[in-house]
């Protein structure tokens, strides 16, 4: 069982409203202030982007369900940063001290903030694990969805998508593990592949005999046909 | 473990997000963890530096000149970063090239992954729970609220975005556009088609 967030073809929401081209990249204010707000205490360096994933996808299913976008960024953001021992419960309710955090010298500088964010953050890395398929073979995802080293841990293979019949379309090479390293369990990087599934294996009713999904799954997710 | 405790705190800030995003920014900027002014160039860079117009130029090119589109359908990474694209949530880019036999389109059903340095920051609807939930699903009939209608001889072939690749569809060249200008093109290129919720424009 996965959470809240895994939605991939749930019914009952409804229509998508399209925005035009010239729409404010911020509807609000706020928005752009929770967006810098989140990118600048990543670069403190106490998570990474599937710790911060995870810790939204953990809002409970109410919040995650009634909070705005970037509402449940900043709840996330706010439980992680207590949860990683940035900042204290007596921090958020104005009770503490004003001294300086022994995490200040990381501040990310004005002078600085171009820098970070052009050269950004590869998940690439040298792995052990042999590539065990290649382009054009069959595979079959793992089912039931699940972190299987952390239970309710975050993991990366939807439901919808879950024990389907599909084919590697492409070998991206050896990327982080997300169901690893989301839980401080280390990189455990290993063969990542865009896989092919035709919408007859994953919908009771496709809406057209040859459209096809695609997506990224790590090769643990995989087993053969 | 995942910490699933109820007593968030989260619930400890205002409510109203708004206030919320202001308490916080108050609290990490008085102990020394964040610069206000940082949070100012953060903002400014995506409203006004990085957008669709990075990923227009790219599609652009790749409608002039066929031996970067061919270099762009093969190693897009190497080949935007060359032009300038390259940072975060865009690490890993590979571009997918609609024809008159496949439409491409992208989502990211588990949160909101999208090509930053070529597209910026997603727009809502991308990051809607109803395209979410729908788009690898019903794949047509969201096409059809952004006014798209393929023809029953084109299949569609959507991306979920579950890792850390980021995909750009490379619309197909509208027709009657032989003597534009590369520049003249790229006004042609909208956000939505890089997506594939849409097409792109069609010369006046």
């Amino acid at each position: 069982m996965t959470r809240v967030h895994d939605m991939g073809g749930r019914f009952g929401d409804g229509p998508v409203h399209p925005e035009p081209d010239d729409a404010p990249v911020f509807a609000e204010d706020w928005h752009a202030r929770a967006l810098a707000v989140t990118l600048a205490t990543g670069s403190l360096g106490q998570w990474n982007i599937d710790i911060s994933r995870h810790a939204r996808e953990r809002l409970s299913p109410k919040d995650y369900t009634r909070f705005s976008y970037y509402e449940k960024w900043i709840s996330a953001l706010t439980n992680l940063l207590v949860e990683s021992g940035v900042l204290t419960e007596e921090d958020l309710r104005g009770e503490a001290d004003k001294e300086e955090h022994p995490l200040a010298g990381r501040k990310m500088k004005a002078d600085a903030v171009a820098g970070v964010l052009a050269s950004g953050g590869p998940a690439d890395r040298p792995s052990n694990v042999p590539t065990e398929y290649s382009v054009g073979q069959e595979v079959v995802t793992t089912r039931p969805t699940a972190n299987r080293r952390v239970d309710g841990g975050h993991t990366r293979l939807p439901h919808y998508a879950a024990g389907a019949k599909g084919r590697i379309l492409m070998v991206h090479g050896t990327h982080v593990l997300p169901d690893s390293s989301a839980h401080r369990l280390g990189d455990a990087p290993e063969p990542l592949y865009a896989v092919v599934f035709p919408a007859s294996e994953l919908w009771t009713n496709p809406e057209h005999p040859n459209d096809e999904v695609v997506l990224d799954l790590w090769q643990s997710y995989l087993g053969p046909v | 473990m995942p910490h699933d405790d109820h007593d968030h705190p989260h619930t400890l800030l205002p409510p109203d997000p708004a206030l919320r995003v202001k308490a916080l920014e108050t609290i990490l900027t008085r102990k020394g963890l964040i610069d206000p002014a940082a949070l100012d160039e953060i903002i400014d860079t995506y409203q006004n530096k990085i957008g669709p117009q990075n990923g227009a130029r790219v599609v652009a090119k790749a409608w002039t000149d066929p031996d970067f589109k061919a270099a762009l359908l093969k190693d897009a990474t190497s080949v935007v970063a060359d032009l300038g694209y390259y940072g975060r949530q865009g690490e890993h880019m590979v571009v997918v090239a609609n024809t008159p036999e496949q439409h491409n389109m992208v989502v990211c059903t588990l949160c909101s992954c999208y090509p930053w340095p070529l597209l910026g920051i997603p727009p809502g609807w991308y990051k809607s729970d109803a395209y979410r939930a729908r788009a690898v699903r019903e794949p047509r009939k969201v096409l059809a609220e952004f006014g798209v209608t393929l023809p029953e001889t084109s299949s569609v072939r959507v991306w979920d975005s579950t890792a850390e690749v980021r995909y750009l569809v490379l619309p197909m060249r509208p027709e009657d556009t032989d003597g534009l200008t590369e520049d003249e093109l790229a006004a042609l290129v909208t956000r939505d088609s890089m997506i594939g919720t849409g097409l792109p424009k069609v010369p006046s």
